[in-house]
This record gives C-alpha cells, sequence and structure tokens, in this order.
C-alpha cells in the first residue's frame, strides 16, 4: 500500500474546479485512488476519482489528506496527485 | 410545421425590434418521480441497472460536448458538471437503490439528493454547488424517460426562445449570443422577461397566450415594437425585419440629456449595487435616479450591519462624485419580502405594510438606515438625496422628511407609487423636497392590476390614460408647491416614445436601466418642449393605452429610423 499526504494549495479549498482537474487526473491512473481527511481512519477513505466525493469532503485551503493506492505504478500515481493537490489553481 | 399558413398572434411588446427566426420552446420542468418507484415492468435489476449507466454517459457526454464549444469559466463549469453526470460515487448509490428493486429515475433522484444534502451543509461555496448537483440529476432523469432536459435549449443556431414565462435562474443563463429574441405566454410588462430582454436588448413580447401553440422548428416573426408574433411570415415581414436590421445606429450617450430646443432633461441611472453604478456612470448617466437599497438586505435572515450598508452606500456615492444619487430606502414586501419586516401571511401584500409602512411594524430598522446613507455621504462627494416608498399620504412624507433631517440629510422626497400620493403631491411637496413617480406600481395601483399577473397585461401598461393622468396631477402639484422637481424612475422613462410625452407632462429627469439612456437621449433630441407638451396632451385625451401609444408614435418618425 503506497500511502502520501498532501496540503490542499488551492485558496477556496476542493471546490468543484479544482476538483474537477483532481478527480479527471486520479480516473485515468492504471490504479485505483482513495481519498480521506488526515483525520478519518482509512476504512472511511472515498474514490479520489469521483467528483462529487472529494466536495464533499470539505477539504478548506491547508487541509490535509490522505491518498492510497495499491498495485504497480501505485508509487508515481500518488506523487502525480499530490502534486495536483498541491498548486492553488485558483491563482493560474 | 405541419402548416405554412400564416397565422398572428399578439400580446404586449415590451423591448424593441422585428426579427424572423426558428422557435425553440422553453421545456417544462422536471417533476420529481415518485418515491422508491418500482422498477418499471418487464425490467430486470440489470437492465434497469444498465439503463440507469447509459443515461448518466449520455449526460455527461453532452455536457462534455458542451464544454468543448465553451471557454474561461463557462468552460470550466461545464466539464466539472460533465463529471458529475458520470461520477462513479452517485451511480453506485444510485445501482444500490435500483438493487433493491428502485426504477432508474427514483434511484438517481434520492441518490443525487442525497449528495446535495451532503453539500449544502458544508455552507459557502460549496452549498453553492448543491444546485449544481440538482441540475444534473434534473438531466440525468430527463434523458432517462426521453425528454428533452431542463433550462434553456441548446443551440448551435440563434433562435427565438419561446416559453410560459422565465424565471430569473433562467434568464442568468440566457445567452444573449443565441438568442434572437423572446416570446412567452404569460408575464407581464413588468415581468422579469422584460426587464432581462430590455436590459440585453432583446425584442420581447409577453403576455400572448396563443403562443402556447408554437412548436420546436416553427419559423416566426417577432415584432417586440407592435406586440405581433406571426408564424411563417410573409414578404411583407421580412421587409420589415430587413429594415429592423439596417437601422441606424444609436449614437453613444453623451453624457447630456436635452431636448431639441435645449431644455434640459438629465438622464439618470437606475442602480442595485456599486458594481451597477460603476457601469452606469461608464454609460453616461447624469447621476443615479434610482438607487434600491434592498440589494445590501435581499437574501438576509437578519438586518445588514451598520458597517456593511455604510460601505455598500459608499460604493455607489463613489462613483458619482459631484452628481445627484438618489437613494431610496428599503422597499420591502410584496414581491420581494424580507424575513425581518415582512409578515408573509397577509392576503393581499401588494396592499400590505410594505415599503416606507414597514416602519411602523418594524421601528428603527428605518432610522438605522438613514444613519447609514448619512454617514456615507459625508464620506464622499455625491450628491446625496433620500425618498422613501409607498408614501400614501402628506403626513406620512412629513414624517420621513423629519427623519430624513434627524439623520443629517439635506434633501428629503417621496415616490409616487399610490393613486392617493399622486392626487395630494402639492400637499406633499409642501412638506418635503422633490418627488419620484415610480411608474411601475403606479400603474398597478391606479388600474388595481397585480403587476405579476400576465392575464392583467393590458392594464398594466404605463401609457394607460389614466396613469399619465396621474402623472399629470403629480406635476401640476409640485408646480403649485413652488415647482419642485419631479423624477420617473420606473420601466415607463426607458420608453423612448414615452419619455417624450413624460417631459410633456411636466416630469423634470428620467431615471432608467443604463441601456435605455441611448435610445431615450436620441428620441429626446427631436423633439422641442412645446411638441412634447402637444404630445402629451394627445396621450392624455387617449381612449386607451393602444390608441396612446399609437397616436404619439405617429408623431415621431425618428423612432423607425432607429428602430426603436
Amino acid at each position: 500500500m503506497a500511502e502520501r499526504t498532501a496540503i490542499i494549495g488551492s485558496r477556496v479549498g476542493l471546490h468543484a474546479r479544482p476538483a474537477a482537474i483532481f478527480a479527471e487526473a486520479a480516473g485515468e491512473l492504471p490504479v485505483e485512488v482513495t481519498i480521506a481527511l488526515e483525520t478519518e481512519p482509512a476504512e472511511d477513505a472515498l474514490d479520489a476519482s469521483s467528483i462529487l466525493s472529494l466536495m464533499g469532503l470539505g477539504a478548506e485551503y491547508g487541509t490535509k489528506v490522505v491518498l492510497r493506492a495499491e498495485g504497480e505504478g501505485a508509487e508515481e500515481a500518488l506523487d502525480q496527485l499530490v502534486k495536483i493537490l498541491e498548486i492553488d489553481h485558483d491563482s493560474e | 410545421m405541419s402548416t405554412h399558413k400564416v397565422e398572428k398572434f399578439s400580446g404586449v411588446g415590451v423591448s424593441a425590434g422585428r426579427v424572423i427566426g426558428t422557435v425553440r420552446r422553453m421545456p417544462d420542468a422536471i417533476q420529481a418521480p415518485a418515491d422508491g418507484a418500482p422498477l418499471p415492468a418487464g425490467a430486470t435489476i440489470d437492465s434497469e441497472t444498465a439503463r440507469l449507466a447509459e443515461a448518466t454517459q449520455a449526460v455527461a457526454a453532452q455536457l462534455k460536448a458542451r464544454a468543448a464549444l465553451a471557454t474561461g469559466d463557462a468552460q470550466a463549469v461545464l466539464k466539472a458538471t460533465a463529471l458529475m453526470a458520470s461520477d462513479k460515487s452517485l451511480l453506485k448509490s444510485a445501482t444500490k437503490l435500483v438493487s433493491s428493486g428502485t426504477c432508474a429515475e427514483s434511484a438517481l433522484w434520492e441518490a443525487a439528493d442525497a449528495v446535495a444534502t451532503q453539500l449544502s451543509a458544508l455552507g459557502g461555496y460549496m452549498a453553492e454547488r448543491a444546485g449544481d448537483v440538482l441540475d444534473v440529476r434534473a438531466r440525468i432523469v430527463a434523458e432517462l424517460r426521453g425528454v428533452p432536459a431542463p433550462g434553456i435549449p441548446d443551440s448551435e443556431t440563434p433562435f427565438v426562445l419561446v416559453a410560459v414565462d422565465l424565471a430569473p435562474a433562467d434568464t442568468a443563463t440566457l445567452d444573449p449570443a443565441k438568442v434572437l429574441a423572446l416570446v412567452t405566454s404569460d408575464g407581464g410588462p413588468q415581468s422579469h422577461t422584460a426587464i432581462i430582454a430590455r436590459s440585453l436588448g432583446l425584442p420581447a413580447i409577453v403576455a400572448a397566450s396563443d403562443t402556447t401553440a408554437l412548436a420546436d422548428g416553427d419559423v416566426v416573426y417577432v415584432d417586440g415594437i407592435d406586440g405581433l408574433v406571426v408564424r411563417n411570415p410573409t414578404e411583407v415581414e421580412s421587409a420589415t425585419a430587413r429594415t429592423y436590421a439596417n437601422r441606424e445606429q444609436l449614437p453613444e450617450f453623451d453624457g447630456r440629456g436635452v431636448l431639441a430646443d435645449g431644455h434640459r432633461v438629465p438622464l439618470l441611472a437606475n442602480v442595485g449595487s456599486g458594481t451597477d453604478a460603476q457601469a452606469a456612470a461608464k454609460a453616461g448617466a447624469e447621476g443615479v435616479g434610482l438607487l434600491r437599497t434592498e440589494f445590501c438586505f435581499l437574501g438576509r435572515e437578519k438586518e445588514p450591519s451598520h458597517e456593511e450598508q455604510v460601505a455598500a452606500y459608499g460604493a455607489v456615492f463613489e462613483a458619482f462624485a459631484q452628481k445627484k444619487v438618489v437613494v431610496r430606502t428599503l422597499d420591502a414586501g410584496a414581491d420581494k419580502p424580507l424575513p425581518f419586516l415582512s409578515d408573509s401571511t397577509e392576503p393581499n401584500p401588494a396592499l400590505g405594510v410594505r415599503g416606507y409602512r414597514t416602519d411602523t411594524t418594524s421601528p428603527g430598522v428605518l432610522a438605522r438606515q438613514l444613519t447609514a446613507i448619512s454617514e456615507a455621504a459625508a464620506d464622499h462627494q455625491a450628491e446625496v438625496w433620500t425618498m422613501a416608498p409607498m408614501i400614501s399620504t402628506p403626513a406620512e412624507a412629513q414624517d420621513f422628511a423629519a427623519l430624513v433631517s434627524t439623520a443629517n440629510l439635506a434633501t428629503a422626497g417621496v415616490m409616487i407609487e399610490v393613486p392617493s400620493a399622486a392626487l395630494m403631491a402639492e400637499r406633499i411637496l409642501e412638506r418635503c423636497d422633490f418627488v419620484s413617480i415610480g411608474t411601475n406600481d403606479l400603474t398597478q395601483y391606479t388600474m388595481a392590476a397585480d403587476r405579476q399577473l400576465g392575464s392583467l397585461a393590458e392594464l398594466n401598461d404605463p401609457w394607460q390614460p389614466a396613469v399619465l393622468h396621474m402623472i399629470a396631477a403629480t406635476s401640476a402639484g409640485a408646480q403649485g408647491a413652488g415647482a419642485k422637481p419631479v423624477g420617473v424612475c420606473g420601466e415607463a422613462a426607458a420608453d423612448p416614445a414615452l419619455a417624450v410625452v413624460l417631459v410633456g407632462l411636466g416630469v423634470n429627469t428620467l431615471s432608467m436601466n443604463k441601456r435605455a439612456l441611448s435610445p431615450v437621449a436620441a428620441v429626446l433630441r427631436t423633439v422641442d418642449l412645446a411638441t412634447a407638451q402637444k404630445l402629451a396632451q394627445l396621450a392624455l385625451r387617449a381612449a386607451s393605452a393602444e390608441e396612446a401609444r399609437s397616436l404619439v408614435r405617429a408623431q415621431l418618425p425618428e423612432l423607425d429610423r432607429f428602430g426603436l
């Protein structure tokens, strides 16, 4: 099991636009990735490719979230996703 | 289109313009499916699950295709909604419900409801996104039912939008580059459809009740000047539409309202926020004739704080340094209730405790608002005038003027919206400094016709000679009280032909939506005061709104030149 902790970099939190970018990227990966707030147990983790789950997390700017994946390519996949979470998409 | 017979439908023209185009009807709103309705006859859990998955994919594909054609923010929003439509967790919870024997429509409805509720609970920005989830839900259910998706139809080519009536939410997504004209079977001249059409400069006809017979693909001629819709138009209508298309471009408003003989008629703007005020100043408005202060109160559970009010009013004053800004105090009630002021149980809110009258039921709100206006006025260079809505008697005008003076504000006035105030204008103006006529309400109260009722649209027309007599009585009263200023800030001032009549009736200033400044200024410039007075007399002597309008328009050939 690969695991990464990321800090939300979007000023307004993981709202529609950053969530869309992230969900789309997660959906294109060869492995299934889950996301959970750092404060929540792994079994409550949600599908990272679901935009509605991401928005429902209520993750704000600076919130720590944990990404998890298993299998071949998991490490690379998570590295890629962490980068997306930590960018402030609203400053583009 | 089954026949090519020429058919005419009449309604009330509320925004000028003559065009020919293809009809697209506004689809009916999607009704909620029954709670937990069972699988349709003959369906299995597997087939129903597949049907649901196909519908979500189809909607996601449609939204993605639209996103590809859009740009900027619109593209980002469409992309996000496309992802919502094909969202795995939504599909999973809906599929679970299907597995327990619920039909696809009810399953998806319930699953999306849970998501929307969760987002609403997060508050703020996420709560606003709950609306997107509900929109996606309606689209998927429409797809499952095989009916058109709700909302303004999507079309690659511009079309004539035909609807029963349009809600504010519909008009917010209306793309003026795609819509040629608006036709509604319901709604009146003061309806939301009419206001939005005028602000977008789209030809529009409301209260054309028989247009429910129009169908997608029908070719129609829409004449927003004469209030006429023609199905299968002939060469006659095509020629009129061509003349309109080749109309002379209106000169930009140069910031000075004046008649042909040099008689000044300052043209002001109606605004509802600081941003609005900046746009109006840019359009050349000579001041603000109506600042609707509701903008800082609407949608609020509680009265906004003093600081918040000072900042909001200051933002408007800032845009009009050294110029006049007429602030209307809170006008709550009837069509714009506020939870902390309005009694929603009144049987007849239009005749109830609204406008200035709320000062007796909720004392203090008005005084605090006046203090905030006064402080904002002291911080800025605008010449601030303050007026109260819904005044019926000279005593009310006197009480309001006293409140204004207590707040250290220099100029107090009242709105003339109630016939009693029009008839008592002289006594009223002995007790305050100016009046401003709100023609929308003055029409509704003079004609005893609810302005929101499409079926009464003919009565709800500011061209009604009785309304013009009320305006004449107000001007006469103002003269009697020492030639005090009379303004008009209703939709009537935005109709260039009616603007001429208003000036002829003795109105000193006109305040309107900023888009109307240039057409009104252009037409005023073609007449002198004597002509305006003559036209006003013609209109006063007419027996109907229709007659008044056509008598006056016939004397203003310049209207055709500009296609107004």
